[in-house]
């Protein structure tokens, strides 16, 4: 990854680091699903605006908002609303994966 | 083997290595560092003196090699941490990094699945961390590459893909400019370069693309076109910086 262009987008891997910061495994690999239009696939595949005021993740398929991420002085903000689901892949109790997070 | 909680660490350059005359290799020594997977990526952090801080995320261009990690930068002109980067950070400087992140666009050393790697400019420097991941689990699963640039002298790590890699094929693209006698003429991306540099979709490969992001839409239209399932398609795009 390198800076992105101001008129373009990243993915959902971009996200990576500001999820780490609030959530104790890696969530881009977990499967979301869009309030509007029902399509299912891993949070790095949406395409993400930002950074300023925040982070803003589209749906690849309707393009309407399903996460936004605010990171303020001391505290963060995460709006789901557009969010059905996360399916969030864990390893087995006590098993890691390597990924630099340990089990939950 | 991690520790749960996500860090910023403090790396100091230990050395650094021209890829091209606008992208070198940042070898990072982090102490703490937890080990990373191909693929993943880091935050780097830069403050000023005044307190302003900005961060960017950057692909790791080389498997765990325990506290050393190894970042390929491409200096955007404009941009606002990557001329620091590139040419300003010296030898026994220090930034800050935190990581490694994102746990989808990997690949494991015991995958079994031939691998379809798809590089677009920069986007070679995830895909160079799988390559070297394979090379050192000594990994007999088969790799292709398809590595679209520019022209010749935009190659990353060139003389290292012209060493013979058993079980690794390399294809060469050009957009713009080809070497002398090259064959293939100067255009992007077809659907005949990925028949003939790629997998055909029976083998049930998995993809991954990294690149700007037409590129990435492009390669991931051709692949699915092609009959590969979406599922074993992985993506990983950035700005208009490369191919």
């Amino acid at each position: 990854m390198t800076e992105p262009a101001q008129d373009s987008y990243q993915d959902g891997n971009a996200l990576a680091g500001p999820l780490r910061e609030i959530f104790a495994v890696d969530v881009t690999a977990a499967a979301g699903q869009c309030v509007h239009c029902g399509l299912a696939g891993p949070v790095a595949s949406l395409r993400v605006y930002g950074p300023a005021p925040g982070m803003v993740a589209r749906c690849p398929g309707c393009d309407e908002v399903v996460l936004r991420l605010v990171r303020g002085p001391d505290s963060a903000w995460l709006d789901l609303r557009g969010t059905v689901s996360l399916r969030i892949p864990l390893p087995g109790p006590g098993v890691p994966d390597g990924t630099g997070e340990g089990p939950a | 083997m991690n520790s749960r909680r996500l860090v910023w660490r403090i790396a100091r350059l230990v050395e650094i290595r021209d890829e091209t005359p606008s992208a070198r290799t940042l070898v990072l020594q982090i102490p703490g560092w937890p080990g990373h997977l191909a693929g993943q990526h880091v935050d780097v952090r830069l403050t000023a003196e005044d307190g302003y801080s900005t961060q960017r995320s950057y692909s790791i261009a080389a498997p765990a090699d325990g506290e050393r990690v190894e970042l390929t930068v491409q200096r955007v002109p404009d941009g606002e941490v990557s001329p620091y980067l590139t040419e300003e950070l010296t030898v026994g400087d220090e930034v800050e990094i935190r990581g490694p992140v994102g746990g989808w666009f990997v690949w494991r050393p015991n995958g079994t699945a031939p691998v379809l790697l798809v590089a677009g400019g920069s986007g070679i420097v995830p895909l160079m961390a799988m390559i070297r991941a394979r090379r050192q689990a000594g990994s007999r699963t088969p790799f292709r590459l398809i590595y679209s640039l520019r022209e010749p002298g935009e190659r990353y790590y060139a003389e290292e893909l012209r060493l013979p890699h058993p079980g690794l094929d390399v294809t060469y693209l050009y957009t713009r400019a080809v070497p002398d006698g090259w064959a293939r003429p100067a255009g992007r991306l077809t659907i005949a370069d990925m028949n003939t540099g790629g997998w055909p979709a029976d083998f049930g490969p998995e993809c991954y693309i990294c690149g700007p992001t037409g590129f990435v839409e492009t390669a991931s239209d051709i692949l699915l076109a092609m009959g590969h399932d979406a599922r074993a398609i992985k993506t990983e795009r950035f700005g208009p910086t490369g191919g």
